[in-house]
């Protein structure tokens, strides 16, 4: 399973990997966000929790169908399933190192960019805070949509129709917990939804995931 | 290691192509699929190899014993020969891949990335994966594709060794790899029969 994990990663960061390509979608998202809107402070520090949560959203998204197509286009899907790890260990490996070089350096980005879209002070912490809890539930309902589309040509774009819709949960209480932070207001209710979310999608999908990459394999 | 077959039924696409498909393969043994394109070899190594269930039909055999080797070699093309091998070795849990390495002739390209070797060199490191998984029981999908003389010769003897220690080899090809002791099994005898379409066309006919 590690080794796996180190390989995903180390494959994520040679030529070619698409490491920093959501990071890069994310900057450039939050820098057109002012030039579309206006700069009035007030305006962009009223969306900006939105924003940047939409942001990380569809930063997340555009590595997604890499996940299980490459491996299933070049062979080793089919020996991974034959090898003595399980299938849904090898779905929640590959949503973990999905994690680590997609959502984590977003949730490390993102206060950065909250200074450009003006988001008041008081929001920083929840910002991390709900991006940190909330974006592995993005991972990991991303690898069963993923799973679900792997065997098709050109699946990105179903792809993304199947995945949006279930980001909804997430995006709802990821933005309210960052929304409640900057006004001061109390946050424990939806952050503890979106920790829910997160624990309960990290328990769940994986055995989906697994179950579609079996039928995707025959 | 023992493999036994009896009254395997296996479709492709939701069509039977094979039917009362039945051989045992003892320790040691090794049997080469022959047939004409299309008529199933791929889906019953498959169907073996446990990557689609069988219409009917049992397939006997030890757990976590059998390993794949398909069209695809499922190397990485950013990864070196080296770091490739080395992975398949750890998912497997196998020590070193260096006797791997040294029975297919790749020590050399150890260290080149797997995008820059060639068709052959990329079916070697492909066929060297087989010797790091430690599984007795290989199935080969066509493995003498785009290799050399030499090196058929090379995976002949790789593969004799490997019997000789008491693997088990299936494999489908139509080129001869000088295992003289292994069968050969026909599957043109086992082909499924047209079936009438049932159920849903009934309405209509």
């Amino acid at each position: 399973m590690i080794a796996l994990l180190l390989r995903d990663l180390r494959l994520a960061f040679r030529a070619g990997g698409g490491f920093g390509l959501g990071l890069g979608f994310f900057l450039v998202l939050a820098v057109l966000v002012p030039l579309g809107v206006g700069s009035d402070p007030r305006t962009l520090a009223l969306i900006a929790p939105g924003i940047l949560w939409i942001g990380a959203l569809l930063a997340c998204l555009l590595s997604l169908d890499r996940m299980f197509a490459l491996d299933h286009e070049d062979g080793s899907l089919d020996l991974l399933a034959t090898a003595p790890i399980p299938l849904e260990g090898v779905v929640a490996v590959k949503a973990l190192a999905h994690w680590l070089t997609t959502g984590l350096p977003l949730v490390l980005m993102a206060p950065l960019l909250g200074v450009l879209l003006n988001l008041p002070g008081a929001a920083y912490g929840w910002l991390i805070m709900s991006l940190l809890l909330g974006t592995p539930a993005l991972s990991v309902i991303g690898a069963f949509g993923a799973a679900l589309t792997v065997g098709l040509k050109r699946g990105g774009l179903l792809l993304s129709i199947l995945v949006l819709p279930l980001y909804i949960p997430t995006l709802i209480y990821g933005a309210e917990v960052v929304i409640r932070g900057a006004q001061g207001l109390d946050t424990t209710t939806p952050l503890l939804l979106l920790a829910g979310i997160t624990a309960g999608s990290a328990a769940i999908l994986p055995f989906a995931a697994a179950l579609a990459l079996r039928v995707n394999l025959r | 290691m023992e493999l036994a077959v009896s009254d395997l039924t296996c479709a492709r696409g939701g069509v039977p192509l094979l039917e009362g498909v039945r051989f045992t393969l003892p320790a040691g043994a090794a049997l080469v699929l022959r047939g004409p394109n299309g008529c199933g070899k791929t889906t019953l190594l498959r169907t073996i190899a446990g990557l689609q269930p069988q219409l009917s039909g049992t397939i006997d055999c030890p757990p976590d014993a059998i390993t794949y080797a398909g069209h695809a070699d499922g190397l990485k093309a950013v990864l070196t020969v080296a770091e490739n091998l080395a992975f398949w070795a750890a998912i497997h849990g196998t020590p070193g891949i260096d006797a791997a390495l040294e029975a297919m002739n790749l020590t050399d390209l150890a260290a080149r990335q797997a995008q820059h070797l060639s068709a052959g060199q990329k079916r070697r490191l492909g066929l060297a994966r087989l010797l790091v998984t430690g599984r007795p029981i290989w199935l080969l999908d066509e493995p003498t594709v785009s290799l050399d003389t030499a090196s058929v010769a090379l995976f002949g003897s790789v593969a004799r060794t490997h019997l000789a220690r008491g693997g088990t080899a299936l494999m489908a090809s139509h080129i001869d790899l000088g295992l003289n002791e292994a069968r050969v099994l026909d599957l043109t005898s086992y082909r499924a029969a047209p079936r009438l379409p049932q159920g849903f066309d009934e309405a209509f006919a």
